[in-house]
């Protein structure tokens, strides 16, 4: 028996083998995925990798007429393994494509690591400015947003709510301080004004002494940027310092995305801007969720979506070279021309190569993050330092 | 600042500060007194934090009761889980180099993340305060203080005040004491220093997860709480002395002030300004602030 299943696995392979030797334009387009599959981001990794695979079912498999073989990387969001974790992909495994990553500071690596050798990338997630900016490229796509996106939208917002001074808080990170920045302008274009900018060392947790500091301070709103067990727990402490009762609290929708469960009352009420929302109930969004949930057994998330669009970018590439992945310049013209159909809205994508796209409005009911407006429509990252 | 702020700020650097003294505290019976130098002590605070998560529901169900419940189910499952770890690994680390230890404890953090994940997965979880404890009270117009907080320092004093008890007073203490100071002759004398060692290890463990567990509404449990929290805690016991509590408490409300009043006035240096407070203090002190009692 044992001996028989041998054979057959014998058989199958030598066929496999006559089979790419004797048609090579028919080889499938290796797909790397460079995602954090542990730590603190492994779920938004699995969510992106889930999101890509669900679009490539849909098509069958295939991606411009040729199939798509995955292989994997597990970047531990750690900047320091960042260009080896790349050159993995680039020089052991020789991928076409590479997909990654969450991290800001490991996608600046990867940014970098594309720029040099050519090969194509899509960011699905980490939305550090500078990847649309000045490491622009003509091969390095991005299917999600800029940090400076949500919050210059949400920067407008807490201007036409009639706020005068605020206070912005964030790690001291490069994320961190795009996203403050982009709320600065537009807060201060829309006569606002930040009185202070706090800071503390990522990924410290104790919040309790800034607290204070803002408390003292009594500003008109706050302005947060957070990610993951950090929102959960600047969002509970927020609360439970009763901030909340009288100075609002705002943020893009990563501050609350992914975390009500965790945040329990504390989120309740909360607005937040994001290219995606809860409740957008449009055909599009229905069918994509109908169809995750089926597949996994998971309700979707911004991540899922990212994910699913950078696969759905890479199919309009391809589709337009033909499977082949060398015509580099037709490739992004076909994406710089297209109309992207997104479960997020339909979006196009900008010279510089990231989303233009509707900014929602979101207000924190139950455990959803239910849209409530369009806070930016059509917003497109200025992509200052992009030379292309 | 004004004073009322001063004041808040104080209090919140003296919480802060026992708050790391809970957590550091198994460390300082672990790495200060039995000499091991033990990496996976964040992964024990982690273990303790997603048992306050996974518990409750369970002990809702079965027994029908609540936080402090979860709290007494909890401990037991963390003395055996020390107890089974010290038989299995750590009885062989006592006469290898420091390297080894590194090497072994550095495993056992991945193999307890990866357990962590498959069984209980990779989001973040939110755990209720007791509803006893709930509420909050004013301070300053604005302010609320969690009354959660202030039982977490309640706690954090019991504990070092029972650490030093038991280590410095009593029998147990001294054969303790006597065992890190020279394993021969202890055994020489009669006493059954694996069996003792295996229960000081597990009451570190144990120790560890109690502070995980108490942290848990606070901090929420997320994936590589751990290693966040692993760093701090050997600053606190390398300043303090190691194996000394009396140093670990002082230490721990030290860095807490430094932390604290750090975000505040250097927020361009918070990041290291712990780390050159025991670098200078090592400079002043090389053995710490307190020697080993």
């Amino acid at each position: 028996m044992q001996r028989r299943h041998a054979l057959a696995t014998l058989a199958a392979a030598a066929l496999l083998s006559l089979a790419g030797g004797a048609n090579a334009q028919a080889a499938k387009i290796k797909v790397g995925f460079m995602l954090p599959y542990t730590g603190t981001f492994a779920a938004l990794g699995n969510a992106i990798e889930n999101g890509f695979r669900l679009y490539v079912e849909e098509q069958g498999g295939k991606l411009g007429g040729r199939e798509i073989e995955f292989v994997k990387v597990d970047d531990e969001s750690d900047p320091a393994k960042a260009t080896d974790n790349v050159n993995k992909l680039i020089k052991r495994d020789s991928v076409d494509v590479i997909i990654g990553t969450v991290h800001s500071g490991v996608a600046m690596a990867m940014a970098k690591a594309a720029k040099d050798s050519g090969t194509i990338l899509i960011v699905p997630n980490a939305g550090a400015d500078a990847v649309t900016g000045p490491m622009c490229a003509p091969n390095i796509f991005r299917s999600s947003f800029s940090n400076w996106q949500p919050a210059f939208a949400m920067g407008e917002v807490a201007a036409k709510r009639g706020h005068k001074k605020a206070i912005t808080i964030t790690w001291k990170y490069a994320a961190g301080e795009e996203s403050v920045n982009g709320f600065k302008e537009a807060f201060e274009k829309n006569g606002g004004q930040i009185v202070k900018q706090l800071t503390l060392p990522f990924p410290n947790v104790e919040f309790q002494a800034l607290l204070t500091e803002i408390a003292a301070a009594k500003p008109d709103a706050v302005y947060s940027f957070f990610a993951g067990g950090g929102a959960v727990k600047f969002v509970k402490d927020y609360a439970g310092a009763g901030l909340n009762k009288s100075i609002p609290l705002y943020g893009p929708g990563f501050l609350t995305d992914g975390t009500l469960e965790a945040q329990g009352d504390a989120a309740q009420g909360m607005l937040t801007t994001l290219h995606y929302a809860d409740g957008l109930n449009t055909p599009r969004d229905n069918a994509f969720r109908l169809a995750y949930a089926k597949s996994y057994k998971l309700q979707p998330d911004v991540y899922a979506v990212q994910g699913y669009d950078a696969a759905q970018m890479l199919g309009i590439g391809l589709t337009a070279v033909k499977g082949d992945v060398s015509k580099k310049a037709e490739f992004a013209t076909a994406i710089e021309k297209a109309k992207i159909d997104s479960p997020r809205g339909a979006f196009t994508i900008s010279k510089a190569h990231n989303p233009v796209q509707d900014i929602y409005l979101r207000k924190v009911e139950g455990k959803v993050n239910q849209v409530s407006g369009v806070a930016a429509k059509g917003l497109a990252d200025p992509a200052r330092g992009c030379r292309m | 600042m004004d004073l009322a702020t001063f004041l808040i700020q104080c209090l919140n650097a003296v919480q802060y500060g026992l708050l790391l003294f809970l957590v550091a505290s198994g460390l300082t019976l672990i790495f200060g007194i039995m000499g091991v130098i033990n990496l996976a002590h964040g992964s024990f605070y982690m273990i303790g934090a997603y048992m306050a998560y996974a518990l409750a529901p369970l002990v809702e169900r079965s027994v029908g009761g609540g936080f402090f419940v979860t709290l007494l189910v909890g401990i037991p499952l963390a003395v055996l889980l020390g107890y089974v770890l010290e038989w299995l690994f750590f009885s062989y680390l006592y006469e290898r180099d420091h390297l080894q230890q590194v090497l072994m404890t550095y495993g056992l953090i991945l193999v307890f993340e990866e357990l962590r994940s498959i069984l209980l997965g990779d989001e973040v979880h939110g755990v209720a305060p007791p509803a006893l404890l709930a509420g909050s009270i004013p301070l300053g117009d604005l302010m609320t203080y969690p009354v959660y907080r202030l039982f977490i320092s309640a706690v954090c004093i019991a504990v070092a005040a029972g650490m030093y008890f038991v280590i410095a007073r009593t029998r147990l203490g001294m054969r303790v004491r006597a065992g890190a100071s020279n394993r021969e002759m202890v055994q020489a004398l009669g006493l059954n220093i694996r069996l003792l060692y295996r229960i000081v290890f597990a009451v570190g463990v144990a120790l560890a997860a109690l502070a995980g567990m108490i942290a848990a509404p606070v901090s929420s449990v997320y994936p590589g709480m751990g290693g966040q929290v692993l760093i701090i805690c050997f600053v606190v016991v390398v300043i303090g002395g190691i194996g000394s509590v009396r140093g670990a408490l002082l230490a721990a409300l030290l860095v807490g002030f430094v932390d604290t009043f750090g975000k505040v006035f250097f927020p361009e240096a918070a990041g290291v300004l712990v780390y050159v407070l025991m670098a200078a203090i090592l400079l002043w002190k090389p053995e710490g602030l307190f020697k080993a009692a």
